[in-house]
């Protein structure tokens, strides 16, 4: 059982009315005595200590807190924790397995999907719901689905390559590669599998060291 | 055999991030993710009036709601002698306020609380009393004769000019123009915008009165300056204070300077000997933040018949709502604003600017630039495009007339700057030829066949990154030098930490690269801190595209230290003088037989377990690095697009970049930087802007008012580059996070005019929303954009 209110004072604690509510969350039960007013995305912050999910603009429009309930995406800071009562919450914690990203998350991390990363989980679920419900989007319908999320650092263009790439996985195809170079240096994509090309491009520079010289 | 650098994830690697690893996991630790035991929260009570004097505040309401700690107000700020703070531009800002309020959203009271619902129940209960005064939304109005005065806090300020500023030569500029065929004007105003990252601003601070030891969790870009500035303000001595800068969402400048909100949580958590979290909303963000620009500019330049700039002249206003709190170089007022017309070859130029009080949110910030040079870069190619307009030349023609040449470097710029290297014709040509540039008139007859107005705007630019040089550059007197400090474990594997802060950009990627480069150890051997002062070296901080060309330098600097370290070690374990030993990525050999050699890995193992006599055991070392100069980016964006006459609507038809940084130490990153900076120039072209209406409101004050390109709207780029390496950069690199911002949206808006210009329109301000292309189509008229606007 998770309350809420277990540090407010006793005064406090007494004025404020409180209901239960339960919640399977990225595939468990929980239960909550919450004051009705709590916002989904408080109580999966503040509560379940989930803090993937992000809170930006308190209005619904930026969708860094977007959650799939019942497998639909929700912006869960407009959403009454009570609203989700009975209800399946997935946040970004439930994306991956233990051992196993999910290909969303690895296509964010091989098409330079993010970079500030505030905005990503919200990103990567509105992404999810699009993937689950139809595998082979174009660029068009990704870019669509993606519209409730804003992102200030990347530009999108890398967002929607990256949910390209996953929906190639998921179906079972090796993801395309797009402009950036292939990754040589040894690193933790966990799917080795993923085609990428041998030879890294020649703009990529190497640096003359006589540039500077030591000193 | 020399190691494969790409292969270890060294210079030119378009090596994955090791930061997304906790960020797709949702495992980032962003500020409001801290929770410290038995922390409380802070909201704060926000002026609804742009200017008004303070009658009285009742805060016995908030009080009798249990869970509410403490209502701190002015007046108990200012028993504290902390109701007034110094900023970073040597004049005060109001923490909360005790007289008036100076702008809507100032800070008035801050309730502290068990819960921050709670917290914000008792905002709602604070009664105050306002006598509402007039306010100054734009600088014709702060500088009229009757003007009330916004700033009678202070002595000897008798109007609302902050300052005068003047910078070149205005004789010979005189001289230029009175020897000119023709005289280009042009009017221009950038509009005030706000740099808004997802994630606002926010603070834990956590006094322990058993060690008096003063922690801060705090979304700061320079975490560093804010210790100094704690210090200073709050009288609690440097070496008790802790900033930690955790991983920021988004800072665009907006998170440089020191805000209220951190001083009054700090103040609150002292009172109270508990942490208090103070998380702001998007509202406070935007209304009472660093916003960016808002600046006027009176342009000319002076022309030949053969196209030839003989001189510029540009008369500028800023405004800076009601404090001077601008976090910029303190020796420039009006930050690089100077920097125009870097890439021409002009020999005279003068400009003056004005600042001056409003009643609106203070604190001008490098949003996503150097320092107003976004201002600079926008005046400038606006003036540009209206030469050539003016001329009837072609306006790629008219650039490759006026652009400094590949061999007449180093160059003085007009205002006096000293540029060291660029290829700015080949930049060019490679724009021009992506976009088809020679069949433009071709596509704009299509266009025309099915009512569309076609236009194509180019952008051509050098700014001055990474600021800076010590001598030149100071904020407050502190030097803006930058620091690296690395440790090589026996192992072989490292720690950096430098005075950098990232918030989207990357270091713990990038600097290990540059690591790599210069060691030979593997990128992923490397572990990079940032953030924490207690930890990392001192450094200004992450602001002005300065990480790469100063604290990067650093990183270069201290592991060419090392490199010279191992090579005694090396010279020691092969048995050979110093003399006789060569080296090659990771590894150093003894000239003439390269067999015989040994790792950087085996040298750091020696350092630890068998170091020569006489020498100090260990390999760690910093470095502290002042650059010689700026580096010095050079950028072509050339858009097209196509008008709807019928609805004022403009689409992106196609936008090319092409940027010159020099050496790209990842490439994927540096593309990854000038996507999103052509973003935020789409953005400021199309829709995105703060203004006032004439009481003072601010429209823009949250995400349904302040509009923000999506996925959808957002347009796809096609991405070039020239590499000339900064010849003076360790590893020839320059900066790169914001020329595209810089250069960005005068491409948008010069096609958008490109497009009407045959309907004998020359300006509209941004941002050219669609009902102010609309309304100039139908009136062939300029529209302005200055505030006030009427409140929708």
């Amino acid at each position: 059982m998770t309350s809420l209110f277990e540090e407010l004072q006793p005064a406090a604690a007494a004025e404020v009315q409180t209901t239960r509510v339960d919640i399977k969350i990225n595939g468990e039960y929980k239960a909550a005595q919450i004051e009705p007013r709590l916002l989904l995305a408080h109580l999966i912050r503040n509560g379940f200590r989930l803090t993937g999910t992000h809170t930006g603009c308190d209005t619904t429009n930026c969708g860094a807190c977007t959650v799939l309930m019942d497998g639909a995406p929700v912006k869960s800071c407009t959403v009454f924790a009570v609203q989700a009562n009975g209800h399946e919450v997935t946040t970004v914690e439930g994306l991956a397995t233990a051992s196993e990203l999910h290909p969303i998350q690895e296509g964010f991390k091989d098409e330079h999907g993010l970079q500030c990363g505030f905005c990503t989980p919200g990103m990567m679920m509105s992404a999810k719901a699009l993937l689950d419900e139809n595998l082979n989007p174009t660029e068009d319908e990704v870019r669509w689905a993606l519209s409730g999320n804003l992102c200030r650092c990347t530009g999108y263009q890398n967002i929607v390559k990256a949910v390209l790439w996953a929906a190639a996985k998921m179906r079972g195809e090796a993801p395309p590669t797009f402009g950036a170079p292939a990754d040589d240096s040894a690193d933790e994509i966990a799917d080795d599998s993923a085609e990428q090309p041998e030879e890294r491009s020649d703009e990529a520079a190497i640096a003359d060291d006589s540039a500077g010289g030591e000193g | 055999m020399a190691l494969d650098e790409v292969k270890i994830g060294g210079l030119g690697a378009s090596r994955r991030r090791v930061e997304d690893n906790r960020f797709i996991r949702g495992k980032g630790n962003y500020v409001d993710d801290v929770v410290l035991p038995g922390m409380l929260h802070m909201e704060i009570l926000r002026s609804p009036l742009a200017h008004a004097r303070i009658k009285s505040i009742d805060t016995s309401a908030a009080y009798a709601i249990p869970g509410v700690r403490m209502v701190m107000t002015g007046e108990m700020m200012a028993a504290r002698n902390l109701a007034w703070m110094p900023t970073l531009s040597y004049d005060t800002q109001a923490v909360l306020a005790t007289d008036k309020v100076r702008f809507q959203g100032q800070e008035v009271c801050a309730v502290i609380a068990d819960d921050p619902y709670i917290a914000r129940d008792g905002v709602e209960a604070i009664v105050v009393d306002y006598e509402p005064l007039p306010p100054i939304v734009n600088p014709t109005q702060a500088m009229a004769d009757d003007a009330v005065l916004i700033r009678d806090d202070k002595v000897n300020q008798n109007d609302n000019v902050i300052f005068d500023w003047e910078v070149g030569d205005r004789e010979s500029t005189d001289r230029a123009f009175a020897e000119a065929d023709t005289i280009s004007e042009i009017d221009l105003h950038y509009p005030r915008s706000h740099p808004s990252p997802i994630e606002a601003c926010g603070s834990i601070a956590d006094y322990d009165r058993s060690t008096s030891k003063l922690t801060v969790y705090m979304t700061s870009q320079a975490p560093h300056i804010v210790r100094a500035a704690v210090s200073m303000v709050a009288e609690i001595p440097e070496h008790m204070i802790r900033i930690i800068a955790p991983d920021l969402g988004g800072g665009f400048g907006n998170k440089v300077p020191v805000y209220p909100g951190y001083v009054i949580s700090i103040l609150a958590s002292i009172l109270l000997e508990k942490p208090v979290k103070w998380i702001e909303d998007k509202t406070g963000n935007l209304i009472s933040t660093g916003f960016g620009r808002d600046v006027y500019l009176k342009g000319k330049l002076a022309l030949r018949k053969d196209g030839k700039i003989l001189g510029v002249r540009m008369d500028t206003v800023s405004d800076h709502g009601a404090f001077f709190s601008d976090a910029q170089p303190s020796k420039f007022k009006i930050g690089l604003i100077h920097s125009a017309f870097a890439c021409y070859d002009i020999p005279t130029a003068y400009l003056t600017n004005r600042g001056v009080y409003t009643n609106k949110a203070p604190g001008g910030v490098a949003y996503r630039c150097s320092f107003r040079v976004t201002e600079a870069m926008f005046f400038q190619e606006r003036m540009v495009q209206a030469a050539a307009d003016d001329l009837g030349m072609d306006q790629a023609e008219f650039r490759r007339v006026n652009l400094v040449k590949d061999d007449d470097f180093p160059k003085r710029t007009p205002f006096g700057f000293l540029t060291d290297s660029g290829q700015y014709e080949k930049c060019l040509q490679i724009g021009l030829d992506a976009i088809d540039y020679d069949t433009f008139k071709e596509q704009k007859a299509e266009a025309a066949k099915r009512g569309r107005l076609l236009g194509i705007g180019i952008s051509t630019m050098t700014e001055p990154l990474g600021a800076g040089n010590s001598r030149e550059y100071d904020i407050l007197g502190i030097k803006m030098f930058d620091s690296a400090e690395l440790r090589v474990h026996m192992t072989g594997k490292a720690i950096l930490r430098t005075g950098a802060k990232t918030q989207g950009q990357g270091h713990e990627t990038t600097w290990a690269q540059i690591v790599a480069h210069e060691l030979g150890i593997p990128a992923e051997d490397i572990v990079v801190e940032e953030g924490d002062t207690d930890t990392a070296p001192f450094g200004m901080g992450t602001y002005a595209s300065r990480s790469t060309p100063v604290a990067g330098a650093a990183v270069s600097m201290v592991s060419r230290k090392i490199r010279a370290k191992a090579r005694k070690i090396a010279a020691h374990l092969l048995e050979v003088s110093d003399e006789d030993i060569e080296w090659e990525l990771g590894r150093f050999y003894v000239r003439g037989a390269q067999d015989r050699g040994v790792t950087i890995q085996e040298c750091a193992m020696a350092a630890y377990s068998n170091v020569p006599d006489g020498m100090e055991p260990g390999l760690e070392n910093n470095a502290y690095y002042d650059p010689p100069n700026l580096t010095w980016p050079f950028a072509c964006y050339i858009s097209t697009v196509e008008v709807d006459p019928l609805t004022g609507v403009w689409d992106v038809i196609r936008m090319v970049a092409v940027d010159d940084c020099g050496v790209r130490i990842n490439p994927m990153i540096v593309e990854g930087q000038i996507m999103g900076g052509l973003t935020e120039a789409y953005a400021m072209a199309n829709m995105q802007f703060i203004t006032f209406d004439e009481d003072g409101n601010c429209i823009g004050s949250n995400y349904m008012d302040y509009l923000l390109p999506t996925a959808w709207e957002t347009p796809g780029f096609e991405l070039h580059e020239v590499v000339t390496p900064c010849p003076h950069h360790p590893i020839g690199a320059k900066g790169i996070g914001e020329c595209a911002t810089v250069g960005g949206p005068a491409a948008f808006v010069n096609a958008v005019m490109d497009a009407l210009k045959d309907i004998g329109v020359r300006n509209i301000d941004m941002p050219l929303l669609p009902d102010r292309v609309y309304e100039a189509i139908q009136t062939g008229q300029d529209v302005s954009g200055h505030p006030p606007v009427k409140n929708r």
